[in-house]
């Protein structure tokens, strides 16, 4: 698939208004985009999905816990429109600050630390420089997921592909408890992929999971199987949660929007 | 068949050798793709510090046959089957492991420049600015912080004793937006003289060179910042005037 901007917009322009894609694609393609099109393909740019959070404070629904920005879900919507990144970031991460700093003031009593439980943790971070030989590299799985992510739960998405992705992710997940890393714990990346596979592999599952769920065409979700946009999922979110060791699945009623914003859309119409 | 020849510094703040790699190259790759492939397929523990991949983050720094380069924005079709790659991390900085070194240095720096203050809004309630005074500064704004000017840079490349009283190219750019600024209302020139250190750089622009936003750090820079300091405190015309000044505001 080719972009072309050379058609629609003078050489200065584009220079001046794209400097960094003029730069890029002149310095690792050799294509000047002024004079001809550019090739392009489809990527995982961002995630809509996150944590819950509640808007006004950041507050997950685990106590004391905050998230703000790309890890934090709710604020974009279906789809989130460029630049509005940023202005997510300045004003969450600072609420995320402010009431994190005001949840540290308020706690009253001790704070417990389950010495066995950080004792698990070290236990299971340290695990696959101890596996015996014949384990799996970190890197294959992570590269296996990626492939299977891209091909079955990219842009266009249908049941069956969702499926056989979830039926997937379950086997990473199993090759992943068998990971074996060598060396040093300085800087090694290695280890670090092979720490990141919990989380790839959730985050993978999830979103496999809630795109199964919404079976609908909405923003950055379109499904093969059901390509139009229904009112009736526009008022709520699929929400994942674990649950003895198992993700489930349940819909959720999205807040109401306050009538003073309600007001304005109107307006706008 | 692996073809190309990776010579890859191994080691860390005690000392490491080149370690050769062999690896196949698809079209189209650059430097930090080879290298984690190496990552991937042979060297699981391989450091290396890298994060857009685009040239824009400044965090893949590294000597690559000896040149400073981004190892993102270095493409693997400038060098030939065969022939061996050396692939250091940038000297100028402590190493920590493989290819990854200490640049605190530029953080400590980063902290004593002197920040923008800017002089109250006009009576109506705005600021006007020329253009052209934009533009000028605009040109320093698009450096990324791979510190490659920082570590090519001879006054501390070699001389670790010189850091202390030196900021370096990096810093230079920095001070020189700052100063060229047209709301700005602060003075830096004892800082750009003395804690920055403007009068050891002798413009072999080398940090020029290596620069992968091809900003005209010593031309565009450091030599204004350096005509500065010598209208500041070397003109013996400004210093005459100084000294006259300072006589008449004394009382009789």
């Amino acid at each position: 698939m080719f972009l072309d901007i050379s058609t629609r917009r003078p050489a200065d322009y584009i220079r001046k208004r794209l400097p960094s894609m003029y730069h890029q694609f002149m310095e690792l393609a050799g294509v000047d985009i002024t004079k001809e099109p550019m090739e392009v393909g489809p990527t995982c740019h961002y995630v809509m999905g996150g944590v819950r959070v509640e808007a006004d404070t950041t507050q997950s629904t685990i106590k004391g816990l905050f998230a703000a920005g790309e890890v934090a879900g709710g604020m974009h919507g279906s789809n989130r429109l460029g630049g509005n990144s940023l202005s997510d970031l300045l004003v969450f991460g600072r609420r995320a600050g402010l009431y994190a700093a005001l949840y540290a003031k308020d706690f009253g009593g001790t704070l417990a630390v389950d010495s066995g439980q950080v004792a698990d943790a070290t236990r299971a971070m340290l695990a696959p420089f101890e596996r015996a030989a014949g384990g799996e590299n970190p890197y294959s799985i992570q590269s296996d997921l990626q492939e299977t992510m891209q091909t079955l739960v990219g842009i266009i998405r249908r049941e069956s592909e969702l499926v056989e992705a979830i039926k997937r992710i379950g086997l990473l997940k199993a090759r992943a408890r068998n990971v074996r890393v060598d060396g040093h714990r300085q800087y090694n990346p290695g280890w670090h992929t092979a720490l990141d596979l919990e989380s790839l592999l959730t985050v993978a599952e999830c979103s496999a999971m809630a795109a199964l769920e919404r079976k609908e065409s909405r923003g950055g979700h379109t499904r093969d199987d059901h390509p139009y946009t229904d009112d009736t999922w526009g008022k709520v979110n699929v929400v994942l949660r674990l649950k003895e060791g198992r993700v489930q699945v349940s819909r959720e009623p999205l807040p109401e929007m306050p009538a003073e914003l309600k007001a304005l859309f109107q307006e706008r119409k | 068949m692996p073809a190309y020849r990776m010579q890859v510094f191994r080691g860390d703040g005690r000392g490491g050798e080149f370690t050769e790699y062999r690896v196949s190259v698809d079209p189209g790759m650059v430097v930090l793709d080879v290298i984690h492939r190496i990552q991937a397929t042979q060297a699981p523990d391989l450091a290396v510090r890298w994060n857009c991949k685009a040239g824009k983050c400044g965090s893949c720094s590294a000597e690559i046959n000896g040149k400073p380069r981004l190892m993102c924005m270095t493409r693997m079709d400038l060098f030939a089957e065969g022939e061996p790659i050396s692939v250091a991390p940038i000297r100028g900085f402590p190493p920590i492991r493989d290819l990854v070194t200490d640049v605190s240095y530029n953080y400590v720096k980063a902290k004593q420049v002197p920040p923008l203050r800017i002089k109250p809004p006009e009576p109506d309630g705005t600021y006007r600015m020329m253009q052209e005074d934009i533009d000028r500064i605009q040109e320093f704004h698009k450096c990324i912080e791979c510190f490659l000017c920082q570590d090519v840079c001879h006054v501390i490349r070699d001389h670790e004793e010189n850091k202390r009283a030196f900021a370096g190219p990096r810093f230079f750019i920095k001070l020189a937006g700052l100063e060229m600024h047209p709301l700005d209302t602060v003075d830096r020139s004892a800082f750009v003289k003395d804690a920055a250190g403007v009068g050891l750089c002798n413009i072999t622009k080398c940090c020029t060179e290596v620069c992968p936003e091809n900003i005209h750090i010593t031309d565009n820079a450091i030599i204004p910042l350096k005509e500065r300091m010598a209208d500041e405190f070397f003109d013996p015309v400004v210093w005459l005037l100084r000294r006259f000044r300072a006589r008449k505001k004394q009382p009789a």
